[in-house]
């Protein structure tokens, strides 16, 4: 089960990387998910990994799993859920301003505004 | 146990949706809400500076449990003093965009605004490392609304790059924080400095990935060297009251950098030693580089001033890699210089580039502008304090910068590239400052002056004034240099010596809370 959960981790976060290094925003949003999707199932695996133990105090428990991790990963999934929804916009308006979804700054004026022709 | 800790969260958080609900369509009370919460949060953070100067570290239990199980927030010199700068910072911004009108150019800037208050100050006064990375998503979020604030195509380009960064960012963070949750079993501040001391040395490997991950992270915020691309970007095409804010931002990352490397990951720790050290030195001196080439390569004054920027982080970031009592006491006075002048000058630059209608920042000569001999002495100023030149503060820091690496075995090197930097700025801000003010009076005005519709007689005055109290605020850091690096020393020996922080959150009986 340990192999099967850190090449889960290893398999999307290298995904992940390759998509946030593509050139259009689409594949950099879909690597951004992937990396957050990568890191919950890491987060989930700190606490060590136990099958069918309960997180909370019980009278009939053989052992316990570890509950903090699991309130992490709620806090986490909360948090890059919202943030997809507020890069999906950005990169919406971006989009529709500039008629491309191209991720590197290419306007007229070049990325650090150089003048355009000199006018005689 | 006293609820005044908790102010600086609660009233922006509570403030923040007031105003985007009810006072959603009526701006002038948004801005009188806004202001008025801002007022008062300054006045909390005055009085908790002035309680944590006595001494004392003060803990807040949220609900009432006990560190290590629940989460607090710690009030020492070094978050009040954060505390303290931003909220005056976030004072004169706010100023500034309510006179200039720039509150009004999309929806929602105040809302936006306290959020951003609360995440800022959430991060600078918890004492939990995942409660940090919480408030850290919290600035962040309010930060991409106010980043994009007024649209336009090369601000949401920008815009899509900031919050890709950041959102790498974050993630890196997660790793890290999960591999330290993996190694210590706990993620409070306290109890990891001590959980750390004790890991024996031949199983610390698991726990210096984590560290030095948690630098990059910080680094990111930092924008050090290699992780710096983002800021000029942002910062440049960022309305300028909201680059203005954001240079308090940066100061998110160097905070975090001085409490996790002082009191978790400090120069004491086996796991670690003078590793983040030996890391951040080369990044700042590379930092300095770029933004010192930055400045002279720049043809856009907002860009020049993000370099700027760029260059003082890397001198913030030289003192703070060394790590010793002298260099971090310089490493604050420093901070809290380079946030004020690069407020002063981004205000100062969306001032000029209202005034200057089509050519916009361009370091080009145009007619002279409105108030172009006021403009002109608050640019100098400005430039003066940027670049480190008596009298200002940005000479101060600089020699106690320099003062406090001369023991360093790299002295030469850092020596020559603060001076040679510090020049190589001076030319770059004496060439903008000469093509913008000098020149222009030699270049007759051409057509109509420029009228903005949304300026009337209260709103340059308003606005010009904001700018001032900046730099009058830098004059102050000069004149009660003595008292300031006074709070800053007893800052670093409580930063240095984490015993007390320690005590103070694990067992708060016995310090009589």
């Amino acid at each position: 089960m340990e192999l099967l959960v850190a090449a889960t981790v290893g398999v999307l976060t290298a995904a992940g990387v390759y998509l946030i290094l593509r050139l259009r925003s689409f594949p950099v949003i879909l690597g951004l998910a992937m990396l957050s999707y990568a890191v919950n199932v890491f987060l989930f695996a700190t606490g060590r990994l136990a099958v069918g133990l309960p997180p909370i105090l019980s009278k009939y428990a053989e052992g316990y799993t570890d509950p903090l991790p699991q309130a992490l990963v709620l806090t986490a999934i909360v948090i890059s859920f919202g943030m997809m929804a507020v890069l999906v916009m950005v990169a919406l308006g971006a989009f529709l301003t500039s008629d491309h979804d191209r991720i590197d700054i290419t306007d007229e004026t070049g990325e650090q505004g150089e003048p355009e022709v000199d006018k005689p | 146990m006293m609820h005044w800790i908790i102010v600086p969260v609660v009233l922006p958080a509570l403030l923040a949706p007031v105003l985007a609900a009810v006072a959603r369509h009526d701006i002038v009370l948004a801005r009188v809400l806004s202001l008025a919460g801002t007022l008062l949060l300054a006045a909390v953070a005055l009085g908790l500076t002035i309680l944590a100067a006595q001494g004392d570290t003060h803990i807040y239990e949220l609900g009432n449990w006990n560190a290590p199980f629940g989460i607090v927030l710690v009030l020492d010199r070094l978050s009040a003093m954060m505390l303290l700068l931003t909220t005056v910072l976030a004072l004169i911004v706010q100023t500034y965009a309510v006179a200039s009108g720039w509150d009004n150019r999309g929806r929602h800037f105040h809302a936006l605004f306290q959020f951003q208050l609360m995440g800022i100050c959430g991060a600078f006064l918890t004492g939990d490392a995942f409660n940090l990375f919480v408030f850290f998503e919290v600035l962040l979020i309010a930060s991409y609304g106010l980043m994009i604030h007024g649209g336009g195509k090369m601000r949401l380009q920008a815009g899509l790059h900031y919050v890709v960064m950041n959102l790498t960012g974050s993630t890196l963070f997660l790793f890290a924080l999960g591999t330290i949750y993996a190694t210590t079993g706990t993620l409070n501040i306290a109890d990891l400095a001590v959980k750390v001391r004790d890991i024996p040395i031949e199983d610390a490997a698991l726990i210096r990935v984590a560290a030095m991950l948690l630098l990059i992270v910080f680094a990111i915020k930092a924008a050090l060297f290699p992780v710096q691309f983002w800021l000029p970007g942002a910062y440049a095409n960022a309305p300028a009251p909201v680059a203005a804010l954001f240079a308090i931002m940066t100061k998110v990352g160097v905070y975090a950098i001085l409490r996790f490397y002082t009191v978790i990951f400090g120069p004491d720790v086996g796991a670690t030693g003078s590793m983040p050290g030996d890391w951040l030195l080369p990044g700042a001196l590379v930092t300095l580089a770029i933004g010192v080439f930055g400045v002279l390569g720049a043809r856009r004054l907002m860009p020049m001033l993000s370099f700027a920027v760029l260059g003082s982080m890397g001198i913030l970031m030289l003192a703070i890699s060394a790590f010793t009592p002298q260099a971090i006491i310089a490493a604050l006075y420093y901070l809290v210089h380079s946030t004020l002048a690069a407020a002063a000058l981004f205000l100062l630059a969306d001032l000029l580039v209202s005034r200057r209608g089509a050519e916009g920042d361009y370091l080009r000569a145009t007619s002279p502008v409105a108030q172009n001999g006021l403009l002109a002495a608050l640019f100098f100023a400005g430039a003066i304090a940027m670049t480190g030149m008596p009298p200002l503060s940005g000479f101060l820091g600089k020699l106690l910068v320099l003062d406090a690496l001369r023991g360093s075995d790299q002295v030469a090197l850092i020596w020559s590239a603060i001076l040679l930097g510090s020049l190589l700025t001076i030319v770059g801000f004496a060439r903008a400052g000469s093509v913008l003010f000098w020149k222009a009076a030699a270049v007759a005005p051409s057509g109509d002056p420029v009228e903005d519709p949304d300026l009337d007689v209260l709103t340059p005055v308003l606005s010009i004034a904001s700018v001032m109290v900046a730099l009058t605020a830098l004059a102050a850091l000069t004149l009660f240099a003595g008292s300031a690096t006074g709070y800053f020393e007893q800052t670093s020996a409580q930063l240095l010596d984490p015993s007390n922080y320690i005590q103070a959150v694990l067992s708060p009986q016995q310090m009589g809370y």
